[in-house]
């Protein structure tokens, strides 16, 4: 046995918080989005050699420069908000939906598929209507497979949901291929581009306008139904500890395969938006990463959805603003995937300093 | 269906399973520990721009590169940038108690952005034009005894592959090796298990985990070099194949039950279902694309499996994926 030996404090510890004033968090919060922006500068700078003003300005020319730019980055702030949305309930249960992309895929294949047997033979608002419901179910579908096996079985659902994203990958290569056209260009065009059948209608003068007031009214719609309905209530006890929901008299297996279906379906309905409302085709890249990044927005807003629209926003905004001082200088458009990265990190850095703080030896007790 | 036909099949199959099976082993060591890195296809993509770019630049700046220069640069450069990334990951999930699952998506984001964006636009940036490409020393990678001795079937099948296909299954064998005889890996293998235990018993968990992670995550770089030096041939591709094949490797972590010997022959079965296609005849091009989502499934069935089987010997470390923090027990 070694003897005891009385050490010195160390120079640094950490303390929980007990609770923190919610000004102060966003705070902390805002330092680190603030401190990403400068690394990001930096690397752009590195790279590009502009001065940081002038990388600033370039990145907001690229998002909101000219109508039309402001109009994309809505646009697309909104799609990925509606994939966080749909991830929200699944995420709060502590199910790792990390099939996102596959559910957005299917909902997205079906929408392509409806669109173009249909296209012309029935009325375009009817067409809409049936296009929704479909892709809400197949996402519903995709959603409901590994949520039933977990429920059952146990199934690890983390790696279930990413295996079913490659599936639903190679479904969409298989239409692409089935749907090409023009043939031997390995993709399906601009569906319906003459008759516009199955396209979202201009709403209030925009063209995206429809996308739009569909996201907002999920927002507030999940974000009603996750803080006030009972089924958003068993959702969190679930997600915190499913013995107290057994003991409670919740059945977790009934709770668990509901919310994946919600949330498949939602994350399908997104799809259907980024098809009908957006792109009007279907490729592999139509879901575009949205699904992964929808979960860090998810869970950076602690499932807030009002605040996934600030994050949402923010990620898309400085995307676009990356593409445009890539294209300028010749560079490729992967730039915004590092600076989403960088911002990332550093999100998911300042919550420690939220929950945490370091106390110096002296007892001096440092704020960060 | 020819003899050459099956050797053709079999080949592409060692050779696509060498790419996961770096991935897999790296993930195996971190997951041991605890940390379920969902980096991995970030970390492969790291590992394979760092080997190109070191390369590339010496490659660039010396007109007559030496074989051995371009080896130990571009390899040392994967294993350390990869390792770099497994390290941003301790760092935050460790040490700032950030969710794994998440930093690990956004490593795999970070990744991916990072090789994307140099391995298309670092020849542009160089001045030169066209695709960036490094011929030296993808030769060195892809050198081997089959094509200075013709060896017939036996030499195309087991000798006609660059060196990182056999080093992947050393790496294999020393893993197991490790992890089940050696007494560090035994205390691995308690942090990933039972951190608390392992705590008390005066193993220093951070420690482990931070090292297992960082040089998992090197070893799962290792998959991203051989990608791009010998599978691609000292080019890049901006396709997303490495991120595909990053996920693969996670898949096959569970597919070999956490066991890095099972990772060798999963490998090469994955690749063989991964290219079947190539002896069916009379595949249209939307038929192949079925195909390709064998080893999807075949994942997807062993999880089920597994769960409904409940061995004990085949299910992940009992504290997969959840943090350790010493005073929140």
């Amino acid at each position: 046995m070694n003897a005891v030996t009385s050490k010195r404090e160390p120079l640094l510890r950490l303390t929980r918080r007990d609770g923190i004033p919610r000004p102060q968090a966003y705070a902390i919060r805002v330092a680190g989005v603030l401190l990403s922006l400068a690394v990001s500068g930096v690397f752009i700078f590195a790279v590009t050699r502009l001065n940081p003003v002038a990388v600033y300005q370039g990145i907001f020319d690229g998002a909101f420069g000219t109508p039309r730019r402001s109009w994309v980055t809505i646009r697309d702030a909104m799609m990925l908000l509606c994939v966080g949305v749909g991830l929200a309930p699944a995420f709060k249960m502590k199910f790792w939906n990390i099939g996102a992309e596959g559910q957005i895929l299917v909902g997205g294949v079906v929408t392509a598929g409806f669109m173009r047997a249909f296209g012309g033979r029935i009325p375009t608002p009817a067409l809409l209507v049936l296009m929704a419901a479909v892709s809400l179910l197949a996402g519903c579908v995709w959603g409901v497979i590994p949520a039933a096996f977990k429920a059952k079985w146990g199934t690890n659902e983390t790696l279930f949901t990413l295996m079913m994203n490659y599936v639903a990958i190679q479904i969409t290569s298989y239409c692409v291929a089935l749907w090409e056209n023009p043939v031997g260009s390995n993709s399906v065009g601009i569906i319906n581009q003459q008759t516009r059948a199955g396209w979202f209608p201009a709403v209030l003068g925009k063209e995206y306008g429809l996308n739009v007031i569909l996201v907002l009214l999920l927002t507030a719609g999940m974000y009603i139904y996750l803080k006030y309905s009972k089924q958003g209530y068993e959702i969190t006890v679930v997600g915190d500890s499913e013995n107290t929901a057994r003991y409670a008299g919740i059945s977790v297996r009934k709770v668990t395969i509901r919310t994946m279906a919600i949330s498949g379906a939602i994350c399908g309905l997104a799809g259907y938006i980024t098809v009908a409302g957006a792109s009007h085709t279907i490729s592999t890249v139509t879901a575009g990463g949205r699904g992964f990044t929808a979960i860090i927005v998810a869970w950076l807003a602690q499932f807030n959805t009002f605040v996934m629209i600030l994050i949402s926003l923010l990620l898309v905004f400085l995307q676009k603003g990356a593409i445009q001082i890539a294209s300028q200088f010749n560079l490729n458009d992967y730039a915004s995937n590092i600076i989403t990265g960088i911002i990332l990190f550093f999100i998911l850095g300042s919550e420690f300093f939220i929950n945490y703080r370091l106390v110096l030896r002296s007892g001096k007790e440092a704020a960060k | 269906m020819t003899t050459d036909l099956i050797v053709r099949l079999l080949q592409s199959a060692v050779c696509f399973g060498t790419v996961i099976m770096y991935g897999a082993i790296g993930e195996i060591l971190t997951e041991k520990s605890g940390n379920l890195n969902l980096g991995v296809p970030g970390i492969m993509y790291l590992g394979g721009i760092s080997g190109l770019a070191a390369s590339f630049f010496y490659e660039f700046n010396n007109p007559d590169p030496s074989p051995v220069v371009c080896l130990l640069l571009s390899f040392l450069a994967a294993f350390l940038a990869s390792a770099l990334g497994g390290l941003l990951y301790s760092f935050l999930t460790i040490t700032l108690r950030a969710n794994q699952n998440v930093t690990g998506l956004t490593l795999t984001i970070f990744g991916g952005g990072l090789a994307n964006f140099f391995g298309g636009s670092l020849n542009t940036m160089a001045g030169g034009v066209g695709q960036i490409s490094v011929a030296a020393t993808s030769a060195v990678y892809r050198a081997n005894i089959n094509n200075v001795s013709n060896l017939g079937v036996v030499g195309s099948l087991f000798l006609s592959y660059g060196f990182m296909v056999y080093l992947a299954i050393a790496a294999a064998v020393f893993l197991s090796w490790f992890l089940n005889r050696t007494r560090a890996g035994l205390n691995l293998r308690a942090v990933g298990e039972n951190p608390a235990t392992a705590d008390a018993a005066g193993i220093s968990v951070t420690r482990c985990k931070y090292l297992a992670t960082c040089v998992g995550a090197g070893l799962s770089g290792l998959g991203g070099l051989y990608y791009t030096m010998d599978y691609i041939k000292g080019t890049w591709a901006n396709d997303g194949t490495i991120e595909s094949l990053g996920w693969l490797a996670v898949a096959l972590v569970i597919f070999a039950t956490w066991k890095s010997l099972n990772a060798v022959w999963g490998s090469y079965l994955f690749g063989l279902l991964f290219w079947v296609y190539l002896i069916i005849p009379g595949l249209g091009r939307k038929d192949i694309e079925l195909f390709k989502m064998l080893p999807y499934l075949v994942t997807i069935a062993v999880l089920i499996a597994i769960s409904l089987r409940k061995k004990r010997e085949n299910q992940p470390p009992a504290h997969l994926g959840l943090p350790y923090f010493r005073e929140d027990r």
